[in-house]
């Protein structure tokens, strides 16, 4: 099926019969796992993944007293592909993690400073911990949707005098300023398309993940992909990227 | 292993989340989730949710692995990192290996495997919500998945837990029952051949009350079994 | 939407009554029970159960579609679809003589290739020989290779092959199925057969599937 899919797009079509810069049907859904802070289910297409965002306490970073500590991870569960093995991350997963990572951290989506208790020793911890649950295609996308959608919906657990969590009871939610979108832009030789199927991105040549913030600044980029880009298919890529985020944060509450 | 029976879990015969001792909590089954899996299924059990996919029957590799007569099973039971309120994480620790053991062993005698010579059918587990249980509740969502999988079967599996709070005998034990139960038992069965797959017990018992206890798990299982037929046989009817 | 009778593995079908024991059942104390989720075929000589899903699993005499996955020194490896790939052996892959001193294998299929055999040999822990000796056996050049459920192959044949005939009619495409699930179509109208074959399967287990098909490739 896969050359199918190549032909296909070759040829201006899509085996789905999309637009080439259309998504599939997406679904979000926020508060889905009680035992987390905040938590998103996102499916785009039959691409679903959970994000569990989970908050604590602990040391900052020396060199940043007076700020809160994020750290980004995902699980490609075997559960959700037959591709996926048993183990730690593999570099995919690790990547995925990363680009995330990086585009909450660099567009400072959270403020980071509301989240000292004790400064240069106490801080609140945000863990953003994303599970792939069916790989269909195209799961950085979804999984960023996902992320952001779950830090929207997160509550800061409730400290008591001694600035320890008491578990169960909240205090505000937590501080989320911005929303950035991360759109990857694919490519089979002069084709650019969205939202990739599991087919299809089997079958491409390179692609331009980029996420753009609500003001359509770029705030991260990767390229992913075995092939080159042309130079000059750059700025096609990014504005396409630009425009398509603006329609994605529409849909994120 | 000592449990506290000091919490007031039960008051005049009702529990605290409002249940009857015989009383599960509100089950659902959906089959089919995971497009890319052979076999998936989704089974909550209140807010115990475990999703469960099944890849397979695949070549098994290294060979050395391989029987030459029969296929074999790999379970892998997982919790995801924010499925608990205290972030677990990621990764498997002892308990995971040790229930990836169970459930396997819980399902096994179910499956025809030898119609499988030198490959290996892989059933993996995710819990991404805890709330008591959850390895009951992923034996029932794994037989579920294998059976959508297509793979030969005897029967499905069925699995509970039952316990003791406060000196009363109850059934589907939540986090809170489970962690201060005098004592909690996880029981897995084939429904049509009463065969008692798993069957593991924590906490102290006369044999009565265990009795009792195995008693009262089969009669629960009755009903989580006319579920998974349900859910089963819902999935290939309308499907428009 | 009308359905065929389904049954789960461990339902009881019948005393067996002396019949025969197909696929998908098995005996205990003379009766019969389901070994899958599944249509069951129940008549005076034969007991089955046709499962709505499951991986191919080889049997002699199928004939089916395979890839070549390796090429070795006296033949060739097949994916046929199945976690048991199949050996072509030199001898049942090619009629004339070969000098293995001058000619290499790939000449004949290389890896990636895609071919119609038949299963030869399957021995009862699994090892399977193709032959392509037949004259049915053919390469399969260009087209494409759809994968479904080995079990609904059935239906998209149809009786007496009357489903498959008129999709291969109606859109004027080169059909081929082969028994373990993957079906070689090539044609410019093949984004309409290749849409019948996906409904069929979707929907192999409901009544008054081959009017709804004929109706939507007339369109």
């Amino acid at each position: 099926m896969e050359t199918y899919a190549l032909e296909l797009i070759q040829n201006g079509k899509r085996i789905d019969k999309r637009e080439f810069t259309q998504f599939r049907n997406i679904e979000i859904k926020d508060s889905v796992i009680d035992t987390a802070e905040g938590s998103a289910y996102v499916r785009m297409g039959n691409t679903q993944v959970i994000v569990g965002v989970k908050m604590g306490i602990g040391t900052p970073f020396p060199d940043t007293p007076n700020e809160g500590i994020l750290s980004v991870s995902a699980e490609f569960t075997p559960l959700a592909s037959p591709e996926f093995e048993s183990g730690p991350p593999g570099e995919d997963a690790v990547e995925l993690a990363r680009i995330i990572d990086r585009g909450i951290r660099e567009s400072k989506t959270i403020e980071m400073e509301k989240l000292v208790i004790t400064p240069g020793e106490k801080v609140r911890s945000v863990f953003i911990d994303i599970y792939i649950i069916d790989n269909q295609g195209n799961l950085l996308d979804a999984a960023a949707l996902a992320a952001l959608s779950a830090l929207l919906s997160a509550r800061m657990p409730k400290l008591d005098v001694e600035g320890n969590i008491i578990r169960g009871e909240h205090e505000g939610k937590l501080s989320v300023v911005h929303k950035p979108i991360t759109v990857s832009v694919c490519k089979v030789g002069d084709k650019l398309f969205l939202d990739p199927t599991k087919e299809e991105e089997s079958i491409l040549d390179a692609k331009l993940s980029i996420a753009v913030s609500e003001d359509d600044k770029i705030c991260a980029m990767q390229k992913q992909g075995s092939k080159g880009i042309e130079f000059d298919m750059l700025e096609k890529m990014i504005d396409i990227a630009i425009e398509k985020s603006r329609e994605l944060r529409k849909l994120v509450k | 292993m000592t449990k506290k029976s000091d919490t007031e879990l039960i008051i005049s015969g009702i529990r605290k989340d409002k249940r009857l001792p015989e009383q599960t909590r509100e089950i659902k089954m959906k089959i089919g989730n995971i497009v890319s899996a052979n076999g998936s299924a989704e089974v909550s059990f209140g807010n115990t949710v475990a999703l469960a996919s099944v890849h397979g029957p695949r070549p098994l590799f290294p060979r050395h692995l391989q029987e030459s007569q029969k296929g074999i099973l790999r379970v892998r039971y997982n919790m995801a990192p924010f499925s608990v309120v205290d972030r677990k994480s990621p990764g498997p620790d002892r308990r995971s290996t040790e229930i990836s053991k169970v459930t396997r062993l819980a399902l096994e005698p179910a499956l025809f495997l030898d119609d499988y010579p030198k490959v290996t059918v892989d059933g993996f587990v995710e819990i991404i919500q805890a709330d008591g249980s959850t390895r009951v509740t992923g034996i029932n969502a794994l037989s579920l998945a294998l059976a959508s999988a297509g793979i030969p079967m005897k029967d499905l599996v069925t699995a509970c837990s039952v316990g003791k709070i406060n000196g009363t005998l109850v059934v589907d034990l939540n986090g809170e029952e489970d962690n201060n139960s005098e004592a909690d038992v996880a029981f897995a069965i084939i429904p049509n051949r009463n065969l008692v797959s798993l069957l593991q017990m924590d906490g102290i018992l006369t044999k009565e009350e265990l009795i009792q206890l195995l008693e009262l798990a089969k009669r629960t299982c009755k009903k989580i079994y006319e579920m998974q037929r349900e859910a089963l046989l819902e999935k290939y009817k309308g499907e428009e | 939407m009308k359905v065929r009778e389904i049954v789960l593995p461990g339902d009881l079908l019948d005393e067996r009554k002396g019949r025969k024991l197909g696929n998908g059942v098995y005996e205990e104390n003379d009766k019969v029970f389901s070994k899958f989720l599944g249509v069951p075929r129940i008549n005076e000589n034969e007991m089955s159960v046709i499962p709505l899903s499951g991986t191919y699993l080889p049997r002699f005499g199928d004939r089916v579609i395979g890839i070549i996955e390796s090429v070795e020194v006296s033949g060739w490896f097949v994916d046929i679809n199945s976690p048991y790939s199949a050996f072509l052996p030199l001898s049942e892959g090619v009629d004339e003589f070969v000098d293995l001193q001058r000619s290499e294998l790939t000449r004949y299929f290389d890896v990636g290739d895609i071919v119609f055999c038949k299963l030869s040999k399957v021995t009862k822990n699994k090892t399977v020989q193709a032959s392509m000796r037949d004259f049915e056996s053919r390469k399969l050049r260009s087209g494409v290779v759809l994968k479904v459920t080995p079990t609904k192959i059935p239906r998209i044949i149809g009786k007496e092959g009357s489903m498959i005939m008129m999709i291969k009619n109606k859109t004027e495409c080169e059909i081929v199925t082969g028994q373990n699930g993957l079906v070689w179509i090539k044609g410019e109208n093949k984004d309409n057969a290749i849409e019948a074959i996906l409904m069929i399967e979707k929907e192999s287990h409901t009544i008054g599937l081959t009017e709804k098909i004929e109706k939507m490739l007339g369109e």
